[in-house]
């Protein structure tokens, strides 16, 4: 393994019956390195995240992690059951983390520092996944491992979502492997995007996956056409509503507000 | 006070006190009708337990283990539902109690007594079981707390924060196992998941946490108790029957009060 390489799936294949989930995948994330994990519907990706985080075990292949590194973890759901009454900075809690000072300043660092009381089955699509990426990131993750983090947000929201991950990157210069299915916008900041179908279809920088005759095919039905690679600018953000906010993150509660 | 009306209050609240967080974590994983399995197994616990000559509270727990387990190995065939599997299980295990009690003429055994519960019978040895087990009870779930609402909330987080699944979740069935077991005496086989759940049901909607809503289920179930003692003593009518009655009444008091907050 490379220096800096958090962690290496090596040639990983899962059988499930008589069909193939995934076809000889290898990828590795670095640190302070975003990859991009894009793929269609049933292309294997979630399997591939749980391959990833060590939760299933590949048929064929295996993964080697950096010994000792931490990885966060952002689900795809949760069990919003409303029997369970339980709020934000409980749900944090149960990580086994319990200081406050620790919670609140995870929650300040994703822009949902007002969510602490609220029931978790209250917030939105977009906060619950400002709560779930405070969760993964309160154990100052190696590593952060995110599956659809944009489902259910809407495109400004999403926006706002993926400048947030890239600014948790640079703050603490950790690896990101990111999913997703949605096309319509794929983080320009991606160091490596990689295409999934089963099998790894093409790699390489945003740009140029985008012009890559694999990735126009597989894409072919939803238009590939569409396709936008978003690029946030460095000088303001957007928060869940589309509110310019400044990137300090002192002045985010300020400004934040101004509706 | 006669001695037992005073066995009965001290024993029913120990249960109803045991109840409450259990009761929560049974409605929050939806395994009410799982207790109802484990309920009916306790019955065939009970029948074997005469025919054997054990313990009644060892075969009990035996026979609801077993079971446990028997439910999640099932629960492995996909193709059969969990609401399936359940089904069989707790209608087998009832038929079958009912089938070896007929096999033992010897022993007259009251049924009614085992299906509805006989608290006002409950012995000081009772007691002393129902609160050695109730702080063996308490024990294990505060170990598995974290865990196993960890888990409902999202198994996978849960997995990576280290917790081991099995291990909880088997501590869970284990515990559910002995609560069914001491709590038949008190309300039987048949109402011992209402002691469960409605308890559970009412705490919600003044819980703000699974804490509180464990503490208050637990409240909820000992008011059960005392009214529930209260009026079969007062209308003779059958003590366990008349807990579950209270518990619903309560509940029903809760729904109120919840449309009243609503609609001020």
């Amino acid at each position: 393994m490379q220096s800096g390489t958090l962690i290496d799936l090596h040639n990983v294949s899962m059988f499930r019956g008589s069909g193939t989930i995934l076809d000889d995948v290898s990828l590795s994330v670095g640190r302070n390195e975003i990859v991009t994990l894009i793929g269609p519907n049933g292309a294997g990706k979630s399997s591939l995240v749980k391959i990833a985080l060590g939760l299933i075990q590949p048929d064929q292949g295996f993964v080697t992690a950096s010994p000792g590194i931490h990885v966060g973890y952002v689900p795809q759901s949760i069990n919003l059951d409303r029997s369970v009454p339980v709020n934000v900075t409980r749900f944090l809690q149960l990580s086994g983390i319990r200081e406050k000072r620790r919670l609140e300043q995870a929650l300040e660092l994703v822009g949902g520092e007002r969510l602490g009381k609220k029931p978790l089955q209250d917030i939105s699509g977009g906060e619950l996944r400002r709560v779930l990426l405070a969760r993964a990131i309160l154990k100052s993750p190696d590593l952060l491992i995110l599956d659809e983090p944009t489902a259910g947000v809407d495109i400004s929201g999403q926006a706002s979502l993926y400048a947030l991950i890239q600014s948790i990157r640079d703050q603490t210069r950790c690896g990101v492997l990111l999913v997703s299915h949605n096309l319509h916008i794929v983080m320009g900041d991606s160091d490596k995007v990689f295409c999934l179908n089963r099998h790894i279809c093409c790699s390489g920088a945003p740009e140029d996956v985008q012009k890559n005759p694999e990735f126009l095919y597989l894409f072919s039905q939803e238009n590939a056409a569409t396709l936008g690679i978003y690029r946030h600018l460095h000088d303001h953000e957007h928060d869940l509503h589309g509110n310019i906010r400044l990137p300090d993150p002192i002045d985010r509660t300020a400004s934040g507000e101004n509706t | 006070m006669d001695e037992f009306i005073v066995r009965a209050v001290v024993g029913g609240l120990g249960v109803a006190v045991i109840c409450g967080p259990l009761g929560c974590l049974m409605v929050w994983q939806r395994m009410v009708y799982f207790g109802a399995a484990l309920s009916h197994g306790a019955l065939l616990g009970v029948v074997l337990g005469l025919f054997f000559a054990l313990d009644l509270y060892f075969s009990i727990l035996a026979v609801c283990i077993a079971l446990s387990f028997l439910l999640l190995y099932m629960d492995r065939f996909k193709n059969l539902t969990t609401d399936t599997s359940l089904g069989i299980l707790a209608h087998a295990t009832l038929a079958l109690g009912i089938v070896v009690l007929s096999m033992i003429p010897a022993v007259r055994m009251d049924l009614m007594a085992y299906l509805f519960g006989d608290i006002l019978s409950v012995s000081w040895r009772d007691v002393f079981w129902i609160y050695m087990g109730g702080i063996v009870v308490i024990g294990l779930l505060g170990t598995i707390w974290r865990s196993l609402l960890s888990l409902i909330i999202q198994p996978d987080l849960a997995l990576i924060d280290g917790v081991r699944e099995k291990r909880t979740r088997l501590t869970f069935l284990v515990v559910l196992s002995f609560v069914v077991a001491v709590s038949m005496q008190v309300v039987g086989v048949l109402l011992i998941v209402s002691m469960l759940i409605i308890p559970a049901a009412c705490a919600r909607r003044f819980s703000n946490s699974p804490e509180q809503m464990a503490c208050l289920a637990s409240l909820f179930g000992c008011l059960s108790i005392v009214l529930g003692l209260a009026a079969a003593l007062f209308f003779n009518s059958s003590a366990g029957p008349s807990i579950v009655v209270a518990a619903t009444i309560l509940f029903i008091l809760s729904m109120l009060t919840g449309k009243l907050q609503a609609s001020q």
